[in-house]
């Protein structure tokens, strides 16, 4: 397969957008749950993870108590290995918490075809049985493959399947904000 | 970075970065261990034949564990259970086991070159579980991640291989490892179990067991290997144990943050007294430990991503 090349087309969220939206979902995850009792925050490696950590600081400054924040490598859950050329690198899970009992909220930064969450949910389960679990998206861009949606959403994004949603995060790519982009095909 | 080969044949010709690829994908694999539902569906569908054809307890073991808590079906053919005692061919059995369409073979031979021809015959992924004298991969990649474990980092460490060298490809896998990651090596035994030439290895020979232990980061002791003894290579075993054999008087000589490593089986009392084989400074149980890791990891990294032929 041709490598396809992509341009920006549009910026969707800067830095106060994104800031906005994650203390908008803390607020919400507060209100929806009557607090911080038993929650425990699961990011998706890797730009889930980062996202998780933002939102458990904005939790314990309205709550005044930590959340339990952990890490979710999905790789060895996918349905997709075959379809890859080369095997992924691991990253490793590290939830330094038992997940039974308690109320997980998973953190993504994209949702698009359900698939990813899919496999969370696989491997939450395989750690224990919470109570329940929730998600929680900075950027829903449509096109469910499978029957999933988020609890809590940061931005609604429609988008073409053509397009690519990227999302970048001062931790790992220095600057603060959401892009769509285009195939370059011209 | 991947792992874009199809077999894992021995550690010669692995790059650097390839070995920390399975070193990093084998620390990620830990975490499973630790669950109480020890199984992800990373290789579900997939079929992995363990094919010993030489004792193995501990390897053998450990490949199934790795693959079984992958989700892979595992399938264990030994010598003495085997149509080889028939008479059959290495390649007609393994040409027959392919013919099952199996992912992944995993080969323990007594013959040097055994992994490396299987191989050559066969289309699906071979990994070499110790082929004779010449190469025991999976065993170098363990030490290389236990000895990283511990120390954090490996370039700049120092590690003395003691015992029988000449027959062990513990060694030869671990030395051909420890050079490429930065590590310098000082080889000691008996001079007859030292291989002439060893020096274009990259290593250093040390006479006296003592004057390899100074100073060093890790001592790694080998069993005499006597099953590929052909004639007297020491004395007496008693001469062997005086000279060679590691006890706590003579790790007085040695750091006191030194980690002792042994491939097992261990021989007590004669390479390794039972209190050192126990004692603090001892990490043979968790060498053990990530043996399943890595080879989780090296199962992973060359069936995972196959199937669909990209």
């Amino acid at each position: 397969m041709p490598a396809v090349t992509f341009r920006e087309k549009a910026q969707v969220l800067d830095e106060p957008g994104i800031d906005r939206a994650l203390t908008r979902i803390a607020h919400e995850i507060v209100e929806r749950l009557g607090g911080t009792e038993g929650l425990a925050l699961v990011g998706i490696r890797t730009r889930g993870v980062s996202l998780a950590r933002r939102i458990a600081v904005r939790l314990q400054g309205i709550e005044g108590r930590p959340v339990a924040v952990g890490a979710l490598d999905i790789t060895l859950y996918r349905d997709d290995l075959s379809l890859k050329n080369g095997t992924p690198v691991l990253r490793g899970t590290d939830i330094p918490f038992p997940v039974s009992d308690r109320t997980i909220v998973l953190i993504d930064d994209v949702l698009y075809t359900g698939r990813t969450i899919r496999a969370a949910l696989d491997a939450i389960i395989d750690l224990g049985r919470p109570r329940m679990i929730q998600l929680a998206v900075l950027v829903d861009r449509g096109h469910r493959e499978l029957p999933i949606r988020a609890d809590y959403v940061g931005k609604n994004l429609p988008t073409a399947r053509r397009e690519a949603v990227q999302v970048l995060l001062r931790e790992h790519d220095g600057q603060d904000r959401v892009v769509i982009q285009e195939p370059d095909d011209a | 970075m991947g792992l874009t080969r199809k077999d894992l044949l021995d550690i010669r010709s692995l790059e650097a970065g390839e070995i920390q690829t399975i070193l990093d994908s084998a620390a990620s694999m830990k975490e499973i261990a630790s669950r109480e539902i020890k199984k992800v569906p990373a290789l579900r569908g997939k079929t992995v034949v363990n094919l010993f054809l030489e004792p193995s307890t501990r390897t053998r073991t450990s490949f199934e564990i790795a693959g079984k808590w992958l989700s892979a079906d595992v399938i264990n053919v030994s010598g003495s259970s085997s149509s080889v005692t028939k008479g059959e061919t290495l390649v007609d059995t393994a040409r027959n086991i392919e013919a099952m369409s199996p992912d992944c073979v995993v080969i323990r031979h007594a013959a040097s070159g055994a992994a490396h021809m299987l191989a050559r015959t066969l289309r699906c992924s071979v990994v070499n579980a110790g082929d004779g004298m010449h190469e025991h991969p999976t065993q170098a990649l363990l030490d290389l991640l236990t000895i990283r474990d511990k120390r954090g980092h490996l370039e700049g460490l120092s590690v003395a291989i003691v015992g029988d060298i000449a027959h062990s490809r513990v060694a030869r896998s671990n030395i051909a490892g420890m050079r490429k990651m930065g590590m310098s090596v000082t080889v000691a035994g008996p001079p007859t179990l030292i291989p002439p030439g060893v020096e274009e290895l990259g290593v250093k020979v040390a006479r006296r067991l003592e004057d390899a232990l100074r100073d060093v980061d890790v001592i790694m002791m080998l069993r005499l290997q006597h099953e590929r003894m052909a004639g007297h290579f020491v004395p007496s075993l008693r001469e062997y144990s005086r000279l060679y054999g590691l006890t706590l008087e003579k790790l007085r000589g040695a750091r006191d943050d030194v980690l002792i490593m042994h491939p097992g089986p261990v021989n007590r009392g004669i390479e390794m007294a039972p209190e050192v084989a126990d004692g603090p400074y001892s990490v043979i149980l968790d060498q053990v430990a990530n043996g399943v890791a890595v080879r989780m990891a090296i199962l992973y990294l060359l069936i995972g991503g196959r199937g669909a032929e990209a």
